[in-house]
């Protein structure tokens, strides 16, 4: 049950992600981009990670309006249909893309434990679990994240107001 | 009254036990299309019965009588109004984003049917209990910009992308102040799960400890459903309908649902988190104290719609930062103190 329900997500992750490369569109992009990511939500459920899940759907895919926004008041060609052209440096691409996919498959494959537990996994306080790692264990590293992405913040702001002083 | 109380839970036990082995996968899944199919059921009798209500409360506020001619007192009216939604034709404009205009109003309108699947109408009557509820509830809530940008965007029509992106500029304003407002709840009960939080609220409800955050829910919530006095997204003088703009028919009925659905499970988690779900004196059952409840805040958001008139923009975002997101913050701060003095307590006593 749960390996048919894995092939129907994985596959419309993975060809959302196909429709927001290959989409002349952009406002395309962004929802196929939407869709992507509710696949890999549905996958974090099935890995008992409800709560990475509802994030994933909260943060990504209720964001992708901001990003239409912007793309659409980005965008600068007259055709919303050519917003999105390819060009032609596609292998430096594909170099970066494996590249990173590289990397993060070493991450994984060295540092997970892969031993099959006994029993299937029962725990259901995933969100308890995550706010001690989060609060304690990790409290440095999560502190430092938030004061940074303050930091982007305020200074997005002022260079913002920046240009409307300077007029 | 304990038959009464418990109905849908004997209801919910008899199909069960038509199936040989109870607990089989197959009787699963037939109950969760039941559970399914009665969150449907719910979606439409609130429909019709809202719609009706609302031109009631319209009328009430504005001293006239309100639709008056079909049934007892104009009841029937919502049931003609649908059937003549039905017979409309169904019109696409002419170079529309074809597949994004069709798929938004039903976007807009599976998102009440996700919500509503996890509110516990009565002890045990959650049709899906989730341990996340609350955070699920938000996240599955918050995607309704998407479908009025897709709304909006779809339909090649000025005034609906002008209300689809007026959408997300509303939502950027009230959906931080709307989450953080249901934080001190959690903070209190130690739970995400509605039917804790339900649970919790046995001895007084939290609308007690946490008057704020109620007022900034219901606020935010308002501005979650865009009703007046913060339906800036469909507001009739300035953009015509929205992103409703375009759409004929059942497609503009299923944004309607999607609409009053969106209310009634805004509605519901307020009674839920706040005015205490089903509990209540025994002299009624559960799910009737809870529906109750939910009556009880979607007629003052009626109330609220028809007596003031529709903020600007640039008001409502003004409001939402500077006022209700800061109001929000010093709820947690509060809320945070409070627990704290309240576990020192048996320790000064012991």
């Amino acid at each position: 049950m749960s390996t048919v329900v894995f092939f129907i997500f994985a596959i419309m992750a993975v060809a959302a992600a196909w429709g927001v490369v290959t989409s002349k569109n952009i406002v395309h992009s962004a929802l196929f981009l939407a869709l992507s990511f509710i696949g890999v939500a549905v996958l974090y459920v099935l890995l008992n990670a409800e709560f990475i899940a509802a994030a994933q759907i909260l943060v990504y895919a209720g964001a992708v309006t901001i990003m239409i926004i912007f793309a659409v008041m980005l965008t600068l060609r007259g055709d919303i249909n050519e917003s999105s052209p390819e060009n032609k440096k596609w292998g430096i691409g594909a170099i970066v893309a494996a590249l990173v996919f590289v990397v993060i498959g070493l991450v994984i494959l060295t540092n997970s434990d892969w031993r099959v537990l006994p029993t299937p996994w029962t725990g259901v306080d995933t969100v308890k679990d995550l706010s001690a790692l989060l609060l304690q264990v990790y409290v440095v590293p999560f502190e430092a994240a938030a004061i940074l992405l303050t930091f982007a913040l305020i200074g997005a702001v002022i260079l913002a107001k920046g240009v409307k002083e300077n007029k | 009254m304990d038959t009464l109380n418990n109905l849908f839970l004997i209801i919910a036990a008899a199909i069960r036990g038509l199936f040989a082995d109870p607990h089989s996968v197959w009787a699963d899944i037939t109950m969760d299309v039941v559970a399914f199919l009665a969150v449907i059921i719910i979606i439409v009798l609130a429909a019709l019965v809202l719609i009706l209500l609302e031109r009631k409360v319209a009328g009430w506020t504005s001293q006239r009588p309100g639709p008056n001619r079909l049934g007892p007192r104009g009841w029937f009216q919502t049931i003609a109004d649908a059937l003549k939604l039905m017979g409309k034709e169904d019109v696409t404009p002419a170079n529309a984003d074809r597949l994004i205009f069709k798929v938004a109003p039903m976007i807009m309108f599976s998102l009440p049917l996700m919500t509503l699947a996890v509110i516990p109408y009565g002890k045990g009557m959650s049709p899906i209990d989730l341990d996340l509820g609350i955070f699920y509830f938000l996240a599955i809530s918050a995607l309704s910009t998407l479908a009025l940008l897709m709304a909006g965007w779809g339909s090649n029509n000025k005034y609906s992308l002008l209300g689809g992106m007026r959408a997300v500029a509303q939502m950027i304003s009230y959906e931080i102040p709307l989450i953080f407002s249901l934080l001190g709840v959690v903070m209190l009960t130690e739970s995400l799960s509605l039917t804790k939080i339900v649970e919790a609220q046995g001895v007084v409800p939290f609308i007690v400890l946490q008057p704020l955050a109620f007022v900034i829910y219901i606020i935010a919530g308002i501005a979650e459903v865009n009703r007046a006095p913060f339906d800036l997204v469909e507001a009739d003088q300035e953009v015509v309908a929205g992103p409703f703009t375009e759409y004929t028919g059942l497609r503009w009925g299923l944004f309607f649902l999607g609409e009053y659905g969106n209310m009634t499970a805004v509605s519901a988690l307020a009674a839920t988190v706040f005015l205490g779900g089903w509990q209540g004196p025994a002299i009624l059952p559960g799910w009737i104290w809870f529906w109750l409840k939910t009556g009880l805040v979607i007629f003052f958001m009626m109330w609220v719609r028809w007596t003031f008139p529709r903020m600007r923009i640039d008001h409502l975002m003004h409001f939402a930062w500077k006022w209700l997101l800061p109001l929000s913050i010093l709820n947690i701060l509060l809320t945070g103190l409070g627990i704290y003095i309240y576990q020192l307590i048996p320790r000064i006593g012991g």
